[in-house]
């Protein structure tokens, strides 16, 4: 990759565009002359080495490379990089330290109402924003790694954050210890891919307002309270993992007023509530493995016509929450742990139904501290009779065609 | 002391019913480990064999054999030993047995097939709740003379703590439900070494839904080094008051 | 060797000893007789440590039984009805009281020959008669060699064979100096046997006397004459 890089570099000197070089030791000593001096095109190579120039304003199209990671630091003042020109490339900076819980949300580096920005391979440690996309287009966001230290939300900001913008890509990034993980608002046709996002304050993924999106094989693991889609429609959510989201209030996956929306091949394994869902229509859930959660799902009575199908269910405490009596999802060829039913013609499929949603899950909605009693000799012997004969939770809560093996998922 | 508890230790191995006692353990075990390839399932029968099995098989068995054992202990008291010494000797046998018929019967597939945190603490809890158990059986029957009324004793306090005790927690939480009561439910648990026992269980087996809610408060307390502590302490004296009650009762007793 | 000093005894409301004072001297046969429910089980008992009293106190040796149980290791003991764990076997029996003891005096097993108990070593308690239970009974009672023996009714269901051994055996360690207390109501049996005599109703003492002093007093050859004599007299005076 580097190499590739050095003989682009060569060539493109053939292509009238220099290569100005920052450093100690070097005939330019500061990156903000280095921008003075650039020409469109240009490329800016930054040796190793510690910058305190405040902020760096970056407002013509160049290639701003940093070898062997040179140290932006904001000092705890600045924004660090301010990046006003379409096509900047950023690769290769450790930028730590930005300006701290003010109104103008400091960033590491913010790209302001621009396209096809890259920023690629950078560290950023210890920042109160980490990359800030504020009306950008068709910008990629690779392989960076942005770390903080946050302990309370009001004291830290997100680590990729991205305001009213489209074509984005948000590749192989690892944030962790920021507010939320990845912010959305406002952003569409945009695709988050193969990021990692633990132990943020609140949110691994928050993610509101934007329609049309992907997210696809992201870790999210650890997060204050999971991973938050509200106000959207058309997600697509394929083969995430959600894990170990733990608390009270705190989910792998959030889901609020969403419609339209695909969650496919997941895999949600120790939350407290896998998934949750509020006023939630139109979602095919699909293919997706839950394991270990303390409530697999919970629909709550404001969900309409989704369709759960395929899906394994193992080792949850509890499969199915919900606060109504009214059921209008699908619930179908599912594979629950808890199923206690035969199949007599052998064809897979369990011969009687499924009831999803014990009795205690009932009880524990309503009255959340009878939780002490789980597990208890009574208990169980009231889930037992509730599910021979269901008086309290509602009938039509039910997988008609119950798995007898689980999904090779 | 250690041949009296090895006379009692061996006669009660030589028991059909805690043979019988420890292959039904056994037998369950296996089977619900080896019915799926996740050890989920076998831990639950585990859970339920700790938490409704044992205490019945230990208070019960205790009970009858230390009615059967009159005339031993009438024999044992004529000869030169203390009275405490026989007590001790009778409780150590026994609950030597109904441990070991634990730990082979449960612990071992447990072991086997579950070999981490909460493996071991069903372990340690189930070898608790077996002592706990015997302990009441030692209570029970120094209460009456009558067997059938000794007995009766034993499965009543049984039935109070497998079913009635939670029933009441049931009442009280739901009637309670509008004050916070969670804390004053915490003290509550300590009065039944079954709930104390399934809670310890509990925020290891269900961490995840502990963690929600009202869980986290009982996880904040039962869950710290402090709590689980306290919770073990609280067993053991489940097992040293109703012994040391029984244990005065029997010095001053007549035969 | 043994005193009893002002022994109390209730069980509910019923006074089973009510001020006993007695005591023992090496060497005596003592007979302890009265009739049914009379409190002489309940002083053995108490003797052994097996009944507490509720008052007064005893001395084995000069010194207070209550809460002492080594002097134990010097009664031989043999209880009127003999209970033993059911599935034990005779010699597992015998075996666990010599390892319960401990003790490493030399066991007189004279009684384990003369009643053949070898025969019966692998029987189980259960499947023994009455008399046989006895004489297990009476095996341990003598086994180590006690300084006392307490022995509560002995030969009640013994065969008059096993009934005459006991006795022989009994007579020989009198003369050994041991002290003997027997309890009976049978007095026939014990004529040659014994040199004092315990009368005992409603849980306290009527007479303690010594045989020669007994039959001096009222003219009479047979103690159970002399004592039926001696009631006699004491319900006239109540009578009157």
């Amino acid at each position: 990759m580097k190499k590739l890089l050095y003989i682009f570099l060569f060539f493109s000197s053939f292509l009238h565009a220099h290569v100005i070089e920052v450093g100690a030791n070097k005939p330019v000593k500061s990156i903000k002359k280095a921008i003075s001096l650039a020409k469109i095109g240009d490329t800016i190579l930054v040796h190793k080495g510690v910058y305190r120039e405040g902020n760096i304003v970056i407002d013509k199209r160049i290639v701003f490379l940093g070898k062997g990671y040179p140290v932006l630091d904001g000092q705890k003042k600045y924004e660090v990089l301010s990046i006003k020109a379409d096509s900047v490339v950023v690769q290769g900076f450790k930028v730590i330290k930005s300006g701290y819980a003010s109104l103008e949300d400091p960033c590491a580096i913010k790209v302001y109402n621009k396209s096809h920005v890259v920023i690629q391979n950078n560290i950023l440690d210890d920042n109160f924003f980490g990359i800030y996309i504020q009306n950008g287009k068709n910008c990629l966001i690779k392989n960076n790694t942005i770390v903080a230290y946050g302990k309370e939300e009001q004291q830290i900001g997100n680590g990729i954050h991205c305001w009213k913008s489209e074509n984005l890509q948000i590749i192989a990034n690892t944030i962790s210890g920021h507010r939320d993980g990845i912010y959305f608002e406002f952003v569409t046709n945009s695709v988050i891919w193969r990021n990692i996002s633990t132990n943020n304050i609140r949110y691994g993924l928050h993610f509101m307002f934007s329609n049309d999106d992907a997210y696809i094989t992201n870790i999210f693991k650890n997060n204050g309270a999971g991973v938050a889609v509200m106000f959207t429609k058309n997600v697509k959510m394929f083969n995430n993992y959600f894990e170990e989201n733990w608390g009270d209030g705190a989910y792998g996956l959030f889901l609020k007023e969403i419609t339209d929306s695909y969650i496919i091949g997941n895999k949600f394994s120790k939350n407290t509530s896998g998934i949750h869902m509020e006023g939630t229509n139109r979602i095919r859930i699909e293919k997706n493995v839950f394991e270990a959660n303390g409530w697999a799902m919970k629909i709550q009575a404001s969900c309409v016509d989704n369709e759960i199908v395929n899906n394994n269910f193992i080792g949850n405490t509890f499969d199915m929450g919900t606060n109504g009596s009214l059921v209008l999802n699908k619930f179908n060829t599912n594979y629950w742990d808890k199923y206690e039913g035969y199949d007599l013609d052998k064809n897979g499929v369990g011969d009687v139904p499924y009831h999803p949603l014990s009795l205690f899950a009932v009880l524990v909605e309503n009255n959340p501290s009878a939780m002490l009693l789980f597990r208890s000799f009574m208990i169980t012997l009231l889930d037992k009779s509730e599910k021979v004969l269901p008086s309290i939770t509602p009938d039509n809560f039910i997988d008609n065609s119950p798995l007898m093996h689980s999904l090779p998922l | 002391m250690n041949r009296i508890i090895k006379i009692i230790f061996l006669d009660i191995l030589k028991n059909k019913i805690i043979l019988a006692y420890t292959l039904i353990l056994a037998i369950l075990s296996w089977s619900s480990f080896g019915l799926e390839d996740n050890s989920a399932k076998g831990l639950l029968t585990i859970l339920n064999i700790i938490l409704f099995t044992v205490p019945l098989v230990s208070i019960l068995f205790a009970t009858i054999y230390l009615y059967n054992s009159t005339e031993f202990i009438e024999l044992l008291l004529s000869q030169p030993i203390k009275r405490k010494k026989i007590w001790l000797s009778l409780f150590l046998g026994l609950s030597l047995a109904m441990v070991l018929a634990f730990f082979i019967g449960a612990g071992i597939p447990l072991l086997i097939n579950a070999p981490d945190s909460v493996g071991i603490m069903m372990l340690i809890i189930g070898c608790l709740i077996t002592l706990v158990f015997v302990a009441l059986a030692f209570l029970s029957s120094i209460l009456t003379r009558d067997k059938a009324k000794g007995i009766g004793i034993a499965i009543m306090g049984w039935l109070y703590f497998a079913l009635l005790f939670d029933g009441i927690i049931l009442y009280l939480l739901f009637q309670f439900s509008d004050y916070p009561i969670e804390k004053a439910m915490i003290v509550v648990t300590a009065f039944s070494p079954i709930d104390l026992a399934r809670i310890q269980i509990l925020l290891h087996l269900d961490v995840s839904a502990m963690m929600g809610y009202t869980g986290a408060i009982f996880k904040d307390f039962f869950g710290t080094s402090l709590g689980l502590l306290l919770s073990f302490s609280l067993l053991c004296l489940w097992i040293i008051i109703p012994f040391f009650i029984s244990l005065i009762k029997f010095k001053n007793k007549d035969l | 060797m043994i005193e009893i000093k002002n022994i109390y005894k209730k069980f509910g409301k019923l006074e089973v000893l009510n001020d006993v004072n007695l005591s023992f001297k090496k060497g005596e046969c003592i007979a302890l007789i009265g009739p049914n429910g009379c409190g002489k089980t309940t002083l053995i008992k108490s003797i052994l440590g097996m009944v507490i009293p509720s008052k007064g106190d005893i001395l084995f040796n000069e010194k207070s039984i209550l809460k002492e149980f080594k002097y134990r290791e010097q009664i031989g003991y043999m209880p009127q009805i003999g209970r033993y764990p059911d599935y034990m076997t005779v010699g597992q029996i015998i075996e666990m009281i010599k390892k319960i003891r401990n003790s490493d005096q030399v066991l007189d097993e004279d009684l384990v020959h003369a009643f053949q108990l070898e025969k019966i070593v692998d029987k189980q308690m259960r499947t023994l008669s009455g008399g046989t239970t006895q004489k297990v009974s009476a095996t341990l009672a003598f086994l180590f060699n006690p300084e006392v023996l307490i022995l509560d009714e002995p030969t009640a269901g013994l065969d008059p064979l096993a009934s005459e051994i006991l006795k022989e055996k009994i007579i020989k360690e009198k003369e050994k100096g041991k002290l003997i207390l027997i309890t009976s109501h049978l007095l026939s049996e014990l004529d040659d046997l014994i040199t004092q005599i315990i009368y005992m109703q409603d849980g306290t003492v009527h007479f303690h006397q010594s045989i020669a002093g007994l039959l001096e007093s009222t003219n009479e050859q047979k103690i159970s004459k002399a004592i039926a004599k001696i009631l006699k007299n004491k319900s006239n005076e109540q009578n009157h």
